[in-house]
């Protein structure tokens, strides 16, 4: 069956299940953004459990949708694993330490004799959802943007500034990017409180959080877009495997690929609307309309920086060097292994969209937290 | 020099996050089950007591997975950030299992671990031990993916080197996956995560027994985790004699330095215990021993199940041995040099587009690219790890793994014979055993990473080779924030889980 895709083909399918990845996982930083929310929705201990008890049941979830992506991109886009994490190894490396203080944090917040008191844990939390968030943010701005990196002919390579990736910071759309996301995981969450907490105190603090907060992410979002549309991308001749500066690349993508454009401005007016939909209409139903709003904006974006013989990570030290998913992918071979058993992903989703129903068809209280011996 | 100490640190790192993601996993691969069977009785037998004494074990479970998913992400990565060039050059095979452990393995584990420990009162008793049973199930699979992943690490298989990626690429999944070192390991890895389990669970039940508290609930635990351990004890030692003729096989070096072999011979005998010379090196003659206690032909029928086998030395493995058909490392690494100027000069030639020098210069690689390994090696005496630590490591890992079984076969016999409380030294001696359980696992590991020493791949890849082109001191400064930080939370889950051992299931 995958055999008879061409080699660009498997390519851009195993581009499309990256992208996939990274837009479910920036789905699932719903986890992340209510951490950050904690003491801003919470008054009392009662609330600040039930709030770590809600989201304690989906982390673990978060945590393995980005392990898969980080092993997605090494299975399939080697050289971009090697490149980026080899390269930019202070950013992946904060990035790491943020993410080892969450996965502690949950289980031994609450415990006795814990070693480093409840504050410091929810602190971990903290730090995790918004240093964390806005790194990776940073991170992925960096595919717009570039790296400083160079790689050889024989496919090795190494990074050509000493700072090693912190210099991404340095960018402002870097850091608006990661801003962008830090809002879109704080809106989220709200959303996500609305819809599964059983405290009107935390729900009404939730739609404050929505009201400014979604202005906040409306101001950053299009800035963002529009200096994707205005940007000069690298264009990767799969001819001569030379790669060209060229003006307005995005935006010439999204002319190309009308669908993928058209995916784009409909999920951004589903993420908006699921705000809109908690807000005034008063309704709980506004996580599904963003979390399938902001799945559709990932992916296209991810797809206007693969699709289309584009650089997804240019390089600022040596054009050439550039990588797109023509020049960084697995082989033919392993592609098409590999796309075998992505078939088992609809069958995963499937019984995760089964669990996620029968654990959260009834709203979580103070109460049935505190009857748990088992809680967070 | 910096070459060398940024390997040496990204080494120090790998080998950091490894042994203390160790220390997490084996304990997570086997207590799962223990509260999978014990559910089971529960939901057999409708008796709220199994109901609470499942609930315990769960308790202490999710301590300890919970660091275990902390120091197991950091590996994934670790891969991109400290072994990138080892990314880019074996990442089209090894990157393969890793994504299909995500896949089959990570996401089973994390959805149904929150139904695990928050489903009781919200699915139906079967549902919620069908989720057990897949956290067990789903943690297992894990570790078969990632064994894949390594056991292809210690024997390379399926797979070619092609001269215009400059890499290796994946021709066979099905050579990959059924590479017979792969399933060797994984049956022998997991069933040491089970004889841990197993003593966890009879340690804990020991302390109890001599509190005299918890007696019920800690005799019961106890028939459970014996029968459990001793079964899976002996399967472990099946699959241990496996795992040694895999070295045979694929690793001599690391099996001569197992058994601190330097002479080959017919009939080689195995070290039951010894103490190596210090002084001695595959270049001088030395004695290798400064106390052994040998069995006679043990090394040889235990490597090819023949009372007279050669098994080959160090000295012969180094210096080559043309009786026994094997060639020297000398003679390796002339052609791994071959190899390696062959492929730069077949890359040049075709960038200048002289198709004729192209074609010579693969000829030439292709008769050479067997060992394009060793072309990155200095000397003969390189491919020798380090002796002593893979000899004590290995002999460390099976005299505990002989303890562990006499130990689970006392417990089962006292209590099956209710006499177990009264036994004050056996319980004294099941509780102490516990930290020699953890010191068991790591051994292991060191035995079969620093045994491959020094190739990341075997024969394949050196270590030197692989590392990320990176600054040593930033390697340093995040090994240093590891240990600190891995420490820190190590001892945090200590004081968290023996306080929840203290508090005991009355609470659970």
């Amino acid at each position: 069956m995958f055999e008879k895709l061409s080699y660009l083909q498997l390519q851009e399918y195993w581009w499309f299940l990256v992208g996939l990845l990274g837009a479910l996982f920036v789905f699932m930083t719903f986890v992340q953004g209510g951490q950050t929310l904690l003491h801003r929705l919470a008054r009392n201990e009662a609330q600040r459990d039930v709030i770590i008890n809600v989201l304690g049941r989906k982390w673990e979830l978060s945590f393995t949708t980005l392990v898969m992506f980080g092993g997605a991109l090494f299975a399939a886009f080697p050289l971009f694993y090697a490149v980026s994490f080899g390269g930019a190894y202070y950013v992946w490396m904060a990035i790491l330490f943020c993410f080892i203080i969450q996965a502690v944090a949950y289980e031994y917040r609450k415990k006795p004799n814990n070693l480093f008191g409840e504050r410091v844990y929810e602190g971990f939390l903290f730090i995790n959802g918004s240093l964390g968030i806005i790194l990776i943010g940073i991170a992925l701005g960096t595919l717009f943007t570039g790296g400083n990196f160079v790689v050889n002919s024989m496919h090795l390579s190494h990074w050509t500034k000493s700072t090693y990736g912190l210099e991404a910071v340095l960018n402002f759309f870097n850091v608006a990017f990661g801003f962008m996301l830090f809002f879109i995981a704080r809106i989220l969450a709200a959303e996500f409180f609305i819809k599964t907490v059983d405290n009107k105190e935390i729900v009404e603090r939730s739609r404050i959080v929505l009201k400014y907060e979604g202005a906040i992410f409306l101001i950053l979002f299009l800035y963002v877009a529009y200096a994707i549309l205005t940007m000069n991308g690298y264009n990767y001749d799969p001819v001569s495997k030379v790669v060209n500066l060229e003006h307005f690349k995005f935006l010439h993508n999204f002319l190309a690929m009308p669908i993928v454009a058209g995916v784009f401005v409909f999920g951004a007016l589903l993420f908006l609307a699921g705000i809109a939909i908690d807000l005034f209409v008063k309704k709980e139903n506004g996580i599904f309309y963003s979390g399938v709003g902001v799945v559709l904006v990932v992916l296209s974006l991810f797809l206007i920086l693969g699709y289309n013989h584009t650089a997804f990570y240019p390089s600022l030290a040596n054009m050439q060097s550039s990588l797109s998913i023509e020049n960084s992918s697995g082989s033919r071979y392993t592609l098409i292994a590999m796309s075998y058993v992505s078939l088992m992903v609809p069958f995963v989703l499937a019984y995760i969209a089964f669990v996620w129903k029968a654990m959260t068809s009834k709203k979580i209280s103070i109460a049935e937290v505190e009857n748990n011996p088992h809680h967070y | 020099m910096e070459h060398l100490s940024l390997v040496d640190w990204s080494r120090a790192q790998f080998a950091l996050t490894a042994l203390y993601h160790w220390i997490f996993v084996p304990l997570t691969l086997g207590l799962t089950f223990i509260v999978a069977i014990m559910e089971t009785i529960y939901v057999k037998t409708g008796d709220e007591w199994w109901k609470k004494t499942t609930k315990f074990w769960m308790t202490l479970l999710a301590i300890n997975f919970a660091i275990g998913l902390a120091t197991g992400i950091i590996m994934e990565f670790e891969f991109g950030t400290n072994w990138s060039n080892y990314s880019w050059i074996v990442g089209d095979i090894f990157g393969a299992p890793l994504a299909i452990e995500g896949i089959m393995a990570f996401f089973m584990e994390s959805t149904f671990f929150a139904v695990m420990f928050f489903g009781w009162d919200k699915v139906s008793k079967r549902f919620h031990l069908i989720s057990t049973w897949l956290v067990a199930i789903g943690s297992n699979l894990s570790a078969l993916w990632i064994l894949v992943a390594n056991g292809w690490m210690q024997h390379p298989v399926g797979m070619h080197f092609n001269p215009d990626t400059a890499r290796n690429e994946m021709t066979n999944f099905w050579d990959l996956l059924f590479n017979p070192n792969a399933y060797t390991k994984f049956l022998h890895t997991i069933s040491s995560g089970y004889v841990l389990a197993s003593l966890f669970v009879i340690s804990v039940s020991a302390w109890y027994l001599l509190k005299g508290r918890e007696i019920k609930f800690a005799r019961r635990s106890i028939m459970v985790a014996a029968s459990f351990g001793l079964i899976v004890s002996l399967f472990n030692l099946t699959t241990g004699d496996d795992a040694a003729r895999q070295n045979a096989l694929n690793q001599p070096v690391k099996l001569a330095a197992m058994e601190g072999l330097y002479n080959g011979k017919n009939g080689a005998e195995l070290v039951a215990f010894g103490i190596l010379n210090p002084k001695k090196s595959v270049d001088n003659n030395q004695k290798e021993f400064l106390f052994k206690l040998p069995i006679p032909y043990g090394l040889s029928v235990l490597s090819y199940h023949k009372v007279n086998a050669f098994v080959p030395g160090l000295k012969e493995l180094v210096y080559g041995d043309k009786a026994h058909n094997i060639m020297s490392a000398k003679e390796k690494i002339q052609k791994g040099k071959i190899a390696v100027a062959a492929l730069k000069e077949y890359k040049e030639a075709k960038a200048k587009g002289d198709k004729e020098k192209a074609k010579e210069a693969l000829a030439k690689f292709e008769a050479n690219s067997k060992y394009l390994g060793y072309g990155y090696l200095k000397k003969p005496t390189d491919i020798v790890p380090p002796v002593a630590t893979t000899f004590y490591a290995f002999h460390t890992m099976v005299g505990l793994g002989f303890w562990f079984i006499i130990l689970f076969i006392i417990s089962l016999y006292y209590v099956m014979i209710n006499e177990l409380h009264s036994k004050k030294w056996l319980l004294r001696l099941a509780v102490l055993s516990l930290p020699l359980g953890y010191i068991a696992q790591e051994a292991g590991w060191i035995t079969a990473e620093v045994g491959r020493q020094p190739w990341a791949i075997q024969d394949m890849l050196p270590v030197g080779m692989a590392t990320s082109n990176i600054q040593s001191s930033s390697v340093m400064l995040t090994f240093w924030l590891f240990a600190i930080i891995f420490t820190a939370l190590l001892i945090a889950e200590v004081k968290i889980m023996t306080t929840q051992i203290k508090i005991g299931p009355k609470e659970a």
